[in-house]
């Protein structure tokens, strides 16, 4: 079996051209916390990973979930991390790959899937076409907050990560949401709402 | 080189006195009595009250007289607003009399560079946690980008706020720390989004929970809960930034449950932990007048009429000239 990441709460394998993602075990907080996040998680990234499918995202097909070993069988998709590409993209290109980007995000809202980490390290590109990886953190919630906060949580990594490109992602990122969500600028507005209050308590 | 550095963002008031090699020949800091939150205009006072007595004594601990000092810094935010001001027209009125270069410089920025001369953590993953900040910092490309941190309120202030709802006393993390050691594990709300975090729902939880179940369980599963929140946001982003090293800031993290848990996910990463002595550890004077020789050292000037306080200062937002 061969390790192909080793990320901050799973490791991934490659077996037979399928993906295992088996959550392990950590050791710094106590086994009823962890085992309960670890369970959850697997369920709720298994049950995301096909609904967001259905919605029109490009997802890996889920083959098999154990839930006694916390991990989940998906198809392998031969692509590469968004992360990892921004910085070698022309102008168009970046805004061409961010505005489908944004498109995608607003599929998932307009759906009511909150990604729940949504950073371009989650983001797979394969052949033209961008997946979505990593649902563990994310839920069903039709509220406006939670889809605002998923979009700045979007907002803040690529400040943090992108920052040399970060007005072009952005711009493309928001203008492609928009026009695939017609109710697209009430959650832009409940985003700049909870970052403000943030700031305010951060302040004190 | 000495460097005189006042902090005074919050309810603490602190004097250091560094110099340009990096010894902290003082480093003194008044805790303002604290029966409930934070006033900023009664911390605005202590501060006024208390800044000339704390000037002296810091003085006289490093048997240096203004005359000899150098330069002078203060903290110019993030903070309390009130309190800023008192800071920084002592800052002024010294700079003044003296004759003296002033700096005023960012609180959050401090706290990483006096962790990284008091450890020799080189280019650390910084996890800061105080009363009123939590977040988790990594130097890149002349700044240091804020990767995680929480969207409401601050790990410091959810657990004191906690501690007041129960009138356990203030201030409250001791307190709480004290009381999980015989609590045992009840479920609440844990709340991580990508790398950041959200303590308001579990404050709220945490206050209900305790109407049903022993304060001990609920001051325990408070602390795991709210702990393992951080150290996951921590190890997601340390995953990201792929840093060897992980350095700790801020009150919260004198903590030692917090500090073992944030030992063992850095021991399973293979990083390397620092954490600074506990003196620097909380808001002081010294990290001040370090971050004061930085910038200086580093060509940073300012004008008296450029020293007006920024309650709200991002870390990333300044520019990190001295890397
Ligand atoms: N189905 C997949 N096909 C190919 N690579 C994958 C797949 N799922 C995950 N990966 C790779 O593994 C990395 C970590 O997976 P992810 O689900 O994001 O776990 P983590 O929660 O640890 O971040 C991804 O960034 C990606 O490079
Ligand atoms: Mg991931």
């Amino acid at each position: 079996m061969e390790i192909i990441a080793k990320g901050a709460e799973a490791n991934l394998y490659l077996e037979n051209g399928v993906v295992i993602k088996e959550r392990i075990r950590k050791e710094y907080r106590i086994p009823e916390i962890d085992e309960t996040l670890r369970s959850m998680r697997t369920k709720r990234e298994a049950k995301l990973l096909s609904l967001a499918r259905r919605a029109g995202v490009p997802t890996p097909v889920v083959l098999d979930v154990d839930t006694k070993r916390k991990s989940i069988t998906m198809n392998y998709i031969d692509g590469e991390k968004v992360k990892y590409i921004v910085d070698t993209l022309s102008k168009e290109e970046l805004n061409r790959l961010f505005s489908e980007i944004g498109s995608l995000a607003a599929k998932l809202h307009r759906s009511h899937i909150i990604h729940g980490d949504m950073t371009t390290s989650n983001m797979l590109l394969s052949r033209g076409r961008v997946f979505f990886i990593d649902f563990g953190l994310g839920e069903v919630n039709p509220s406006l907050e939670a889809k605002g906060t998923d979009l700045l949580v979007f907002r803040k990594s690529v400040r943090s990560t992108h920052f040399r490109r970060e007005k072009e992602i952005l711009k493309a990122f928001f203008a492609g949401y928009r026009s695939e969500y017609p109710d697209g600028e009430e959650v832009i507005e409940r985003m700049k709402r909870i970052e403000r209050r943030g700031r305010y308590v951060s302040a004190r | 080189m000495i460097c005189l550095g006042i902090e005074g963002t919050a309810e603490k008031l602190g004097v250091g006195i560094v110099t340009s090699d990096g010894e902290i020949l003082a480093n003194i800091t008044k805790h303002m009595p604290l029966r409930e939150g934070i006033h900023p205009r009664e911390a605005a006072q202590h501060h006024a009250q208390n800044i000339k007595p704390l000037l002296k004594k810091a003085l006289e601990k490093a048997g240096v007289s203004l005359d000899e000092v150098d330069l002078i810094a203060f903290s110019r935010g993030p903070g309390l607003g009130p309190c800023l001001r008192v800071v920084a027209v002592a800052a002024r009125a010294l700079a003044l009399k003296y004759r003296l270069p002033i700096l005023g410089v960012n609180h959050c920025v401090a706290h990483i560079e006096i962790g990284r001369l008091t450890t020799g953590a080189e280019d650390p993953l910084t996890v800061y946690a105080s009363g009123g900040n939590t977040q988790v910092t990594a130097y890149v490309e002349g700044r240091y980008r804020v990767f995680g941190e929480t969207l409401d309120i601050a790990l410091g202030n959810c657990i004191d706020q906690f501690a007041r709802e129960l009138e356990l006393g203030a201030p409250g993390g001791p307190i709480v720390e004290k009381l999980a050691r015989n609590g045992s594990y009840v479920e609440l709300p844990y709340v991580v989004k990508g790398m950041d975090l959200s303590y308001s729902g579990l404050l709220t939880a945490a206050v209900k929970k305790a109407k049903e179940v022993s304060v001990a369980d609920v001051c325990f599963s408070l602390q795991e809960t709210a702990f393992a929140m951080l150290v996951e946001v921590a190890e997601r982003a340390l995953a990201h930034t792929e840093k060897e090293e992980v350095l700790i800031a801020g009150g919260v993290v004198v903590n030692r449950r917090l500090q073992e848990m944030l030992r063992s996910m850095c021991a399973e990463h293979g990083a390397a932990f620092f954490a600074p002595p506990r003196d620097v550890l909380g808001d002081n004077g010294a990290m001040i007048a370090w971050l004061g020789i930085l910038s200086h050292n580093s060509g940073m000037k300012q004008s008296l009429e450029d020293t007006h306080v920024i309650q709200r200062w991002r870390t990333d937002e300044v520019e990190v000239l001295w890397r």
